[in-house]
């Protein structure tokens, strides 16, 4: 029986991982994740889960900590946004090469500076490449609902990597919603038990984790890491499918909303595809054919996949909630029109940046973007790539 | 511990295996070995290591020289990593995950780079949250992995790379930082220095006391680099010797909050007895640099002084 309630993103994750119930969880508060450490450790003190919480000095030593407690054979996770993810950075890449599937509960915050508390994707973007899945939520439900099939996606025989459940700052963390939950007995049932193959505190099987490596055998640990990162493609739908069964809520690597038959569509990610998805249906009722496709999944990237869904379509505007300081766009930007041509997918883009240190993003303002794509197709006028919606005059 | 012979102990299992690649000479591996005998027998052992020369040379895939179950990490989170597997200790036998009969303990080895500089956030933190972790240090005084660069724990006028001796520089300004003080001051319930003596027994001792008390301790090891101190390898033992008859490096444990000096030299050696033995220091034995030896002297004489009058309480009793 589905439960339903109100919550916040941050209730909603905090909910979760209380049901998962995980062995260990350091973590070091920063706004706007420090309620899910602050909720989880009065879950613990009310003796409602019995994680054991390890209050690091410092989000460095968080991930440092969750390694070590992960290696060592224990279901680990922590928490933490924007600058607290800047300094796990070199942590996050050894998480993912030592293939340890540990689960980081992140709520999106811009990085600085200036110093600034509220949500873009440049925390999460920075770390785009270091291995580790991303999975993004519109909002409270889909925070809840990633975050419970995070574990089953990291510790698949065929991945063993690190899973980063991203939810955009204050906008989703903080914003009371509806929500309908699973009961845990059902959720404990999904997430199941962790039993690794190698672990250090394997009694009589000792193991040696994160070895120097000389170039005669580095390169091949990472083209396998690479594999795992592909072969979670094909978890992450079969988790899904396992999740409709228990939720009745379908996720993919991307949801299509009203793309169709649509001739321009929105190509973006969090939670302001909700407001897309507003603007699509105004638009729609005045006769013009729009649409949203909202990326769930960066990474593994599913540029094939993207390309296809986007192949119908007469121009794409692609949402960048990320400056990425390359001087030629933000990195959907990069990476939407890079797999669009390697699929010989030759339609108009347009790299819009949004959104950043939570700038508004308004309803009005996607339906100008629609208008520019129009114009760009019916009225041959063509507009500036990589341009910057909603700044000040 | 009265049963205590080097012999009995030599002829224990090694829990590093040879074939390693550290060099001839070197104080790390010594101190492993030491460390890990101390260890009783049938407890099994989780081995932490920060980045350095121990790491690079004892782990290189796809080989290893650990017996016992090992991570390296990183270099700066010796500390955290082993918070990390010793809590997943806890929770697996809370949660019935472990046999009840299997102990496990948790030591981790990082050298001076990693445990007093890059590192000392991460070991501060691991020993104010009580985990019951030995962090060992094997202070070599510099950064000896990237080309003996000094660190806090390079001793005042030492060439290193970074502090190289010129016609302007005496080698590094600083005095070294006493780290091991710095640990008793966090509280916990062991702390020691020591390094090798003949018998190695007061090594031996305090191992199993860290490895054996309940909660963070932190064992401050002094282990000689032939190559960042620049003498013969076969000399190890006497500089040892030295550095503890000229007050250099004291031995010394605080026990629950209680300093207790391990060892007082009948007669205290000049300090010149400890550097002239070393390459580093070759340069203050030039005409002319008499005062700095002067000025290394009265540093060495302020800390015994300081550190007799911590112990005094206690040695008075």
């Amino acid at each position: 029986m589905a439960i339903k309630e109100r919550m916040s993103g941050n209730e909603a994750v905090s909910y979760a991982i209380r049901q998962i119930d995980p062995d260990v969880m350091p973590a070091f508060p920063i706004t706007p994740s420090t309620e899910i450490p602050q909720m989880v450790s009065t879950y613990i003190a009310n003796g409602e889960m019995d994680t054991e919480f390890i209050p690091v000095e410092s989000e460095h030593s968080s991930m440092s900590a969750a390694i070590g407690a992960e290696a060592a054979g224990a279901r680990s996770l922590t928490a933490t946004s924007s600058a607290g993810l800047a300094l796990m950075w070199e942590e996050l890449l050894l998480a993912a090469s030592n293939r340890l599937p540990i689960v980081l509960a992140l709520v999106n915050r811009t990085l600085s500076g200036p110093i600034n508390i509220n949500c873009d994707h440049s925390d999460s973007m920075g770390a785009r490449d270091t291995g580790w899945i991303q999975i993004y939520a519109e909002n409270n439900q889909e925070a809840y609902d990633n975050f419970i099939q995070a574990y089953p996606i990291a510790e698949h025989e065929l991945v063993h990597l690190p899973v980063m459940i991203c939810q955009d700052g204050f906008i989703t963390s903080h914003a009371v919603e509806n929500i309908e939950l699973i009961e845990d007995a059902a959720v404990k049932k999904f997430v199941g038990t962790y039993s690794p193959e190698e672990f250090l505190l394997n009694p009589g099987r000792p193991v040696s984790v994160g070895p120097y490596s000389v170039s005669s055998y580095a390169m091949e640990a990472k083209k396998n890491q690479e594999i795992a990162l592909e072969n979670a493609k094909a978890a992450i739908l079969e988790t899904a499918k396992k999740f409709k069964k228990i939720s009745g809520r379908e996720y993919g690597l991307f949801e299509e909303y009203r793309t169709k038959d649509a001739d321009y569509i929105m190509l973006i990610m969090g939670s302001a595809a909700g407001t897309a998805k507003q603007a699509v249906d105004g638009l729609r009722a005045r006769g013009k054919k729009a649409g949203v496709l909202k990326l769930r999944v960066f990474r593994p990237f599913p540029a094939d996949e993207i390309a296809a869904a986007l192949k119908g379509c007469k121009a794409v505007a692609i949402m960048d909630r990320c400056e990425s300081y390359n001087g030629n766009g933000g990195p959907l930007g990069s990476e939407v029109t890079s797999a669009l041509f390697r699929n010989k997918v030759m339609i108009d883009t347009v790299n819009y940046i949004y959104g950043l240190a939570g700038r508004d993003f308004t309803v009005e303002e996607t339906k100008a973007v629609f208008g520019e794509l129009e114009d760009m197709i019916v009225n041959g006028k063509q507009p500036v790539q990589y341009k910057y919606i909603g700044l000040r005059k | 511990m009265s049963d205590y012979t080097l012999k009995t102990m030599m002829n224990q299992p090694e829990r590093l295996a040879p074939g390693h690649r550290m060099c001839a000479g070197c104080g790390a591996t010594i101190a492993v070995r030491a460390v890990l005998r101390a260890l009783h027998k049938g407890d099994r052992a989780v081995i932490g290591n920060a980045t350095g020369c121990l790491e690079v040379s004892s782990f290189m895939y796809p080989y290893t020289s650990w017996e016992d179950s090992y991570i390296h990490n990183a270099f700066e989170n010796a500390g955290a990593t082993l918070s990390g597997a010793e809590t997943a200790y806890r929770a697996l036998k809370k949660r019935g995950r472990l046999p009840e009969d299997e102990t496990f303990k948790f030591i981790t080895f990082g050298g001076d780079g990693g445990t007093y500089d890059i590192g000392f956030q991460s070991l501060s933190g691991a020993m104010e949250r009580g985990h019951d972790i030995v962090y060992v240090c094997y202070d070599n005084g510099a950064y000896m992995n990237t080309g003996i660069q000094r660190s806090s724990a390079t001793p005042m006028y030492a060439d290193t790379t970074t502090t190289p001796v010129g016609k302007k520089s005496d080698g590094k300004m600083q005095n070294r930082k006493d780290l091991t003080s710095i640990i008793a001051d966090h509280y916990v319930p062991y702390v020691a220095q020591t390094t090798f003596t003949t018998d190695f027994k007061d090594l031996h001792m305090k191992a199993e006391k860290s490895i054996y008390t309940e909660g963070p301790a932190f064992l401050n090891i002094m282990t000689p680099c032939p190559r960042g101190w620049r003498y013969e390898t076969s000399e190890i033992m006497k500089i040892c010797r030295l550095a503890v008859e000229t007050c250099y490096w004291p031995l010394f444990e605080v026990d629950h909050g209680r300093w207790i000096l391990s060892y007082e030299p009948k007669k205290k050696l000049p300090i010149e007895d400890f550097l002239k033995e070393q390459g580093r220091f070759k340069h203050l034995f030039k005409k002319g640099n008499e005062d700095l030896i002067v000025q290394f002297q009265a540093e060495v004489d302020r800390r015994w002084e300081d550190l007799l009058y911590k112990c005094s309480r206690e040695t008075k009793e």
